[in-house]
């Protein structure tokens, strides 16, 4: 049943939850603010015009993170 | 667009917060919040003052103060900036934790959005870790309302142990409520009784271990509880900040660090490291957030952002994005230069009959004519176009864009143009900064505090100049409506070509903002795009009688006053300087003379670079410069009209390509005076004020060069 993924490559309109972030200092810190622990429900809304950044939807705000952001956050899209 | 006298103003300048009492028993209330959650707005209401209010996050990035009186006394209201946390992880978070802390604030009031709340409560928990006199204002309980989100109020102010207050500060409700709860927090005739935030066993362990000694070197002045914490997370700031403002440097005291360290090695014992420790710290707080929410919180609608998504879908498509953006721009201007127009003939009518009075009521005073020639011909006919050519336009352009701004537009500009951003290696909230330079340079160079990566700060500054400004764009809209669409086309096309050629202009600025940006993260300012998160936050409906007042009163009016406050002297001086001779030629000529040469280089003549060098106080009086030079060195006129205008400029030589060059020189030359000074301010260092003066500077002149001379050598013109 795992199936855990970079969050960039969640497809538009699918949910996963966080498991990970694989980062450290200032950008977890930043993505820590946003809610981002374990187990937080997050869905992928929609790309802007040029593929990137990409907008989630996260505890109730919509939040755009560039792909380098995204692909640092592990999220586990089975479950949901 | 922070166009107010504060703003731009050196007050907002220093962000220190020396509070100053007229009286000791005056009272000091903090106002903190999440990013647009209506701070400001609450703020405004209150003391009556104009800070800018928009939807979008990070437009309040200084510390605002006013005063209202409640009873019998008087508070001070500090306006923080907006954060997410008070972790100090940004310069924002620094200086609101530390006036929280070190402020004293008798009351502190966490403004939070209603249909937002458990993402809220994390700054209202920090909050309550340093302070126990808190209130929370729940405001936009209509938008809570309208999306069907029910708040059990009694409920969530039990929990938090504080009192809750539900506003809707656009409308001034429950205001008052605000102000009576504040004041008997602030006066002590109401208790609280505040939450606190249990973590972890173990960390709750380390900080019983070093509480009681924090408590004893604190004494009182600081939660020793909240310092423990902070000193278990290595948090330098705050030691620093501990020893600026209550001169102790706890890490001098021994025991203390012992302790510390045992405390330390107690965590990582027990698998608790550094990182693990801010991820538990958050861990809890988010997760009690997420209790209180549920048990005081009910979503009646699951879908209640389904229509914001809908309309996201469409503004940020693959397909229609960036056409609908630019197709926005192009029908804000459209309206502006057809909207613009009629006004500005009548004002120009009605303005020169005053002027035709005011020669008679010389003549017939028997003033002699220099006085009436350098009042009149100088002064008062420089005022009356700064007035008649730039009053209309802002009338029309600013309550548009403060629309656009309300309804919570310009972050889905930013979410649409930040992949340009990050190829050109700098910030996505450039955008974001770009949008406020549409208002005023000066506005958007403090507003790119909102970037924190310093690196990217400066590329934000240094590129700002390139996005027009209210300033510049009369001077755009008339040389693009009364040249290029009148010399190309004739009737309905002119306003269209006219628009056209303003947008093609703003989207050359923004190009070559993406360019320069570029060029100079591979140069002088190498690095790599710093991580960002961008909110997009709810459409709101926008109140149009109140943008309309407010754009026009707080925004065109306080441009206009800059304007007029400029050019009547300048109109002195460059009447003056067309008028002494030497040589029997005049002053005015010597130096277009001198500049000619040069200026012709770059598809320009001498008195338009003249124009343009004496503008450096406000560009609003390059035109009007122009113009007068023009008709000191010509026969006199009658300008009443655009079309007479147009005449004198031709009859000076001018061609499209003349038109074309300064409208691009415009785009593209030094900041004015206020922004130029304001770098100086942001910046600190005389150094990249100068690049700040150069890069727009040598940019417009090569462009303006290749230009000009390709045209020519190609014998368009
Ligand atoms: N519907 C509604 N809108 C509000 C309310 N308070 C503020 N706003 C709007 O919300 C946006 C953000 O407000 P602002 O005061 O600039 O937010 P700040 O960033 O917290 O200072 C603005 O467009 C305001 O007009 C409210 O109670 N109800």
């Amino acid at each position: 049943m795992e199936n855990v993924i970079p969050l960039n490559l969640l497809p538009l309109g699918k949910s996963a939850r966080v498991k990970k972030l694989v980062c450290d200092g200032n950008i977890r810190r930043r993505l820590l603010d946003l809610g981002l622990i374990s187990n937080t429900v997050i869905e992928a809304l929609q790309k802007s015009p040029s593929g990137d950044p990409t907008a989630y939807h996260i505890r109730g705000t919509v939040i755009a993170l560039r792909s380098e952001e995204a692909s640092k956050i592990l999220v586990e899209s089975s479950q949901v | 667009m922070g166009l107010t006298v504060q703003s731009t103003g050196t007050s907002v300048l220093n962000d220190n917060f020396t509070i100053k009492k007229s009286t000791p028993d005056e009272l000091v209330i903090a106002l903190a919040g999440n990013p647009n959650v209506g701070k400001s707005t609450v703020f405004n209401s209150l003391t009556g003052l104009k800070q800018h209010t928009g939807n979008w996050p990070g437009k309040t990035v200084t510390n605002a103060q006013g005063r209202y009186n409640y009873n019998d006394k008087t508070f001070i209201l500090i306006d923080l900036p907006g954060t997410y946390s008070l972790m100090a992880n940004s310069v924002e978070e620094e200086i609101a934790r530390d006036f929280v802390c070190f402020g004293n604030p008798d009351t502190t009031i966490v403004v939070t959005d209603a249909t937002c709340l458990e993402r809220n409560l994390n700054l209202v928990f920090q909050t309550l870790e340093i302070t126990r006199n808190v209130v929370v204002c729940l405001n936009l309980m209509d938008e809570a309302k309208r999306k069907k989100i029910k708040i059990n109020l009694k409920e969530l102010s039990r929990s938090l142990g504080i009192p809750v207050i539900p506003t809707n500060a656009r409308s001034n409700q429950g205001l008052n409520d605000l102000m009576d709860t504040a004041y008997k927090i602030s006066t002590g005739t109401l208790e609280v009784n505040p939450l606190k935030v249990t973590y972890d066993e173990h960390i709750e362990n380390a900080i019983e271990m070093i509480q009681p000694l924090v408590h004893k070197i604190i004494n009182g002045r600081l939660d020793s509880r909240w310092v423990s914490l902070k000193l278990l997370d290595g948090d330098r700031a705050i030691l620093n900040s501990i020893e600026k403002h209550l001169c102790i440097n706890l890490l001098e005291d021994n025991e203390l660090k012992r302790m510390l360290w045992q405390a330390l090695d107690y965590l990582s014992e027990n698998g608790i490291k550094r990182e693990e420790f801010r991820d538990s710290i958050v861990t809890s707080i988010v997760r009690l957030a997420e209790d209180i929410c549920r048990r005081c919180v009910i979503f009646e609608n699951k879908q209640y952002n389904a229509t914001d998504r809908k309309i996201d879908r469409i503004l940020t498509s693959k397909v229609f994005g960036i056409p609908i953006m630019l197709g926005l721009l192009a029908v804000i201007f459209w309206l502006t230069i057809t909207g613009a127009n009629y006004p500005s003939e009548l004002i120009a009518k009605f303005l020169f009959w005053i002027e035709d009075c005011l020669t008679s009521f010389f003549m017939w005073a028997g003033a002699p004519k220099w006085l009436h020639d350098v009042l009149v011909m100088g002064m008062y006919h420089t005022l009356a176009w700064v007035v008649s050519v730039m009053l209309p336009p802002m009338a029309i352009f600013f309550p548009l864009f403060t629309l656009l701004e309300d309804l919570g537009y310009l972050p889905r500009v930013a979410f649409n143009l930040d992949n340009f951003f990050k190829k050109a290696c700098s910030h996505g909230k450039q955008a974001l900064t770009m949008c406020m330079g549409f208002g005023c340079n000066a506005a958007g160079i403090i507003g790119c505090r909102i970037i924190d990566s310093p690196r990217e700060r400066l590329i934000a500054t240094i590129t700002n100049n390139f996005v027009p400004c209210n300033g510049r764009f009369p001077l755009l809209i008339t040389i693009s409506s009364i040249f290029i669409g009148g010399v190309i086309a004739d009737g309905a096309y002119q306003s269209l070509l006219s628009t056209l050629t303003l947008t093609a202009v703003v989207l050359i600025g923004i190009i070559t903002t993406f360019a320069v940006s570029r060029i100079l993260s591979k140069t002088i300012l190498k690095g790599v795009p710093s991580s960002f998160t961008l909110e997009l936050p709810p459409y709101r409906k926008p109140q149009i009688g109140r943008i309309i007042i407010r754009s026009i009163i707080d925004r065109t009016l306080f441009v206009l006053g800059r304007a007029v406050s400029v050019a009547a002297p300048a109109g002195i001086i460059i009447w003056l300087m067309a008028n002494i001779q030497i040589n029997d030629i005049s002053l005015l000529s010597h130096c277009a003379g001198f500049l000619d040469p040069f200026a012709r280089l770059i598809g320009l003549d001498g008195y338009i670079l003249m124009a343009f060098i004496l503008g450096l106080p406000a560009n609003e009086i390059v035109i009007p410069i122009i113009i007068m030079s023009y008709m000191s060195s010509s026969t006199m006129i009658e300008l009443d009209s655009l079309q007479a205008l147009r005449d004198l400029l031709v009859s000076n030589g001018w061609t499209w390509l003349t038109g074309v060059c300064v409208m691009l020189f415009s785009l593209m030359h030094f900041p004015c005076g206020t922004t130029l000074w304001t770098i100086r301010k942001e910046t600190q260092s005389i150094k990249w004020t100068l690049i700040s003066f150069i890069v727009p500077t040598l940019t417009g002149i090569i462009l303006c060069f290749i230009i000009a001379n390709a045209v020519r050598l190609m014998g368009l013109v």
